[in-house]
């Protein structure tokens, strides 16, 4: 136990720090629930870092406590050395459901935090820009269609296009792309990595999938069950971009291999 | 294999198409024109083989003949206009103070935890009661014009409106409430700009019943508190023992009833656009 907690100080200080978790922990005074023990979290700038571990681990809820939505019971969260008090314009956030609003076209559904922020003026000069996210995804020709007219798939770029129209500095992630079929997911998880180079945006993922938080990420922390908290920090060290081949390396099965071990090991706690 | 398959009819032939059934074939207006000719039928054998004294049931052709008459004294500006004047402004006031009211209350109580902890019991409370009950008190207070029958009618109107908003308010999904206070939206815009929209659906469901629900109330206003509206021109009628003038009064009035159901209609499908209801839907809810 005392290695891997080494081994998590270890991980992330070779760029500049973006978030900062200190003993963060949670729990649901209602429901007298313990929900995320302490955890410690360092994520670098321009990183992509995924969170894997048991349903009802608090994965959600630690999302949910780094994005401001709800409060922690103990510790402290710090982005670009501000304190996180409350919901924030330089956090982007993404759910399992892309929930766009059926009255809405997709380019007004783009454009609602810019609308929700600074009115609906600032929102129409964020047209050309939310255009341009749009062809980015692979979404042009699709502007004024409105969201019953778009598969599960093109629904969620869009939801992707959305969260990026703030130009947020870091992206939580939460089983964006849970609802999709495997094709479809690998496609968009190949979208994401090009979308967080791109942007050197930092990222934070959430996934129960073991393959997609390998090819993703440059560290992996492994979740014990709730309450939750971080047992392992796998450091993945495969080259850039990644690229869905790299699935079939050993390198690539060896990590898997371990993480899955370690969830295994986890369960029985 | 050709050989084994040959003088039999290739697999490629048979096709497996969807069965059609008799009465999916038919045009919906023809399928209502039907039933609307069969009950006829059985309207004037009823009335033909005597069963039933003409006083209670007049015959197909007599009916038809009032409501050509009552049409033509609608038209050439007759005694009965002014009658359906003062029934379709009870009816219409009705329904814009119970949408103001029912709106408004609607939006206190899936709004706001006071509405929802204190209000609605004593809303749930009345919506129990027979509110044609009331109607005394109503011409007690208001006395016997028009006010009275738009009061009998807002009130008994008002509750599914309060109903469908309430509830459709408290519809919004836990993931739209929190994307909304992800992007940091204010109490206000999250009602107008997500749980509004989102409720028009139910919103409507209370104003098809909302709909129904005022045309029974001006009437049983009238029935009750006389005045110069279309059911005290049935009242009369009923007292002189003339059916068909009855029944074509109230053929008058259920197409009266109609129009505001379709207005509402039509006005969901401009405003829900998204979203494809059924007519039945409101009738048959709640
Ligand atoms: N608002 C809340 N009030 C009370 N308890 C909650 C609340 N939200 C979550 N919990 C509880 O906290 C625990 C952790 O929930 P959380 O949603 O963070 O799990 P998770 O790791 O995201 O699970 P999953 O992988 O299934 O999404 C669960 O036991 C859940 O029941
Ligand atoms: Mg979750």
């Amino acid at each position: 136990m005392t290695a891997a907690a080494t081994k998590i100080e270890q991980v992330g200080h070779l760029g500049r720090p973006v978030y900062q978790l200190r003993n963060v922990a949670k729990s649901y005074v209602r429901r007298k629930l313990h929900a995320l023990d302490a955890v410690d979290l360092t994520l670098t700038e321009g990183s992509f870092s995924s969170v894997i571990g048991p349903s009802g681990c608090g994965k959600s809820t630690l999302l949910k406590i780094m994005s401001g939505l709800v409060p922690p019971s103990q510790g402290s969260v710090v982005l670009e050395g501000r304190p996180v008090t409350g919901p924030r314009s330089d956090i982007g956030m993404m759910f399992q459901q892309a929930t766009l609003f059926p009255w809405r076209t997709t380019l007004q559904n783009v454009v609602l935090p810019i609308e929700i922020r600074d009115g609906k003026a600032a929102a129409a000069r964020k047209h050309d820009a939310a255009r341009d996210l749009l062809e980015l995804v692979g979404l042009k020709g699709f502007e004024n269609a409105y969201p019953n007219e778009l598969s599960g798939g093109m629904a969620q770029r869009a939801a992707i296009c959305r969260m990026l129209v703030t130009e947020p500095a870091v992206l939580l992630l939460d089983e964006p792309f849970s609802a999709l079929d495997e094709l479809a997911r690998d496609f968009m998880n190949m979208e994401l990595q090009r979308i967080c180079t791109a942007r050197n945006a930092t990222a934070f993922l959430v996934t129960h999938s073991i393959p997609e938080a390998v090819i993703l990420s440059n560290v992996v922390y492994v979740m014990s069950p709730r309450p939750g908290r971080f047992v392992e920090a796998v450091t993945i060290d495969l080259p850039r971009p990644r690229t869905l081949d790299m699935m079939t390396e050993p390198r690539f099965g060896a990590y898997v291999q371990r993480i899955r071990a370690r969830l295994d090991q986890g369960a029985f706690i | 294999m050709t050989e084994v398959l040959e003088g039999r009819p290739s697999v490629a032939d048979t096709v497996w198409t969807e069965p059609v059934s008799l009465i999916d074939s038919v045009p919906r207006s023809v399928a209502m024109l039907a039933l609307f000719v069969v009950f006829i039928a059985l309207w004037q054998a009823v009335h033909g083989f005597g069963i039933v004294s003409p006083i209670i049931l007049p015959s197909p052709w007599a009916t038809f003949m009032d409501i050509l008459f009552v049409g033509q004294n609608l038209i050439s500006g007759g005694y009965m206009l002014p009658a359906l004047g003062v029934t379709i402004a009870e009816v219409i006031l009705g329904f814009a103070i119970a949408l103001a009211i029912g709106f408004s209350l609607g939006v206190l109580v899936g709004e706001t935890k006071f509405g929802e902890r204190a209000v609605m019991p004593y809303l749930v409370a009345i919506d129990t009661m027979p509110k044609v009950a009331f109607a005394p008190l109503f011409l007690g207070w208001l006395g016997f014009g028009i006010s009275s029958k738009v009061a009998l009618a807002a009130f008994i109107a008002t509750f599914s409106i309060v109903v469908g908003t309430a509830a459709g308010l408290h519809a919004a999904e836990e993931n739209a409430r929190m994307l909304f206070k992800t992007m940091g939206a204010t109490r206000l815009q999250t009602l107008v700009k997500m749980k509004l929209p989102m409720a028009l659906p139910q919103i409507f469901t209370g104003l098809k019943l909302a709909a129904v629900g005022v045309m029974a109330g001006a009437i049983t206003g009238e029935f009750i508190g006389g005045g110069k509206g279309f059911g005290e021109l049935i009242r009369v009628a009923a007292a002189q023992l003339n059916t068909p003038r009855v029944f074509s009064l109230i053929t008058y009035l259920s197409l009266l009833g109609l129009s505001l159901f379709w207005t509402v209609v039509w006005l969901e499908r401009k405003l829900v656009f998204w979203r494809r209801s059924s007519i039945g839907e409101g009738i048959a809810g709640q």
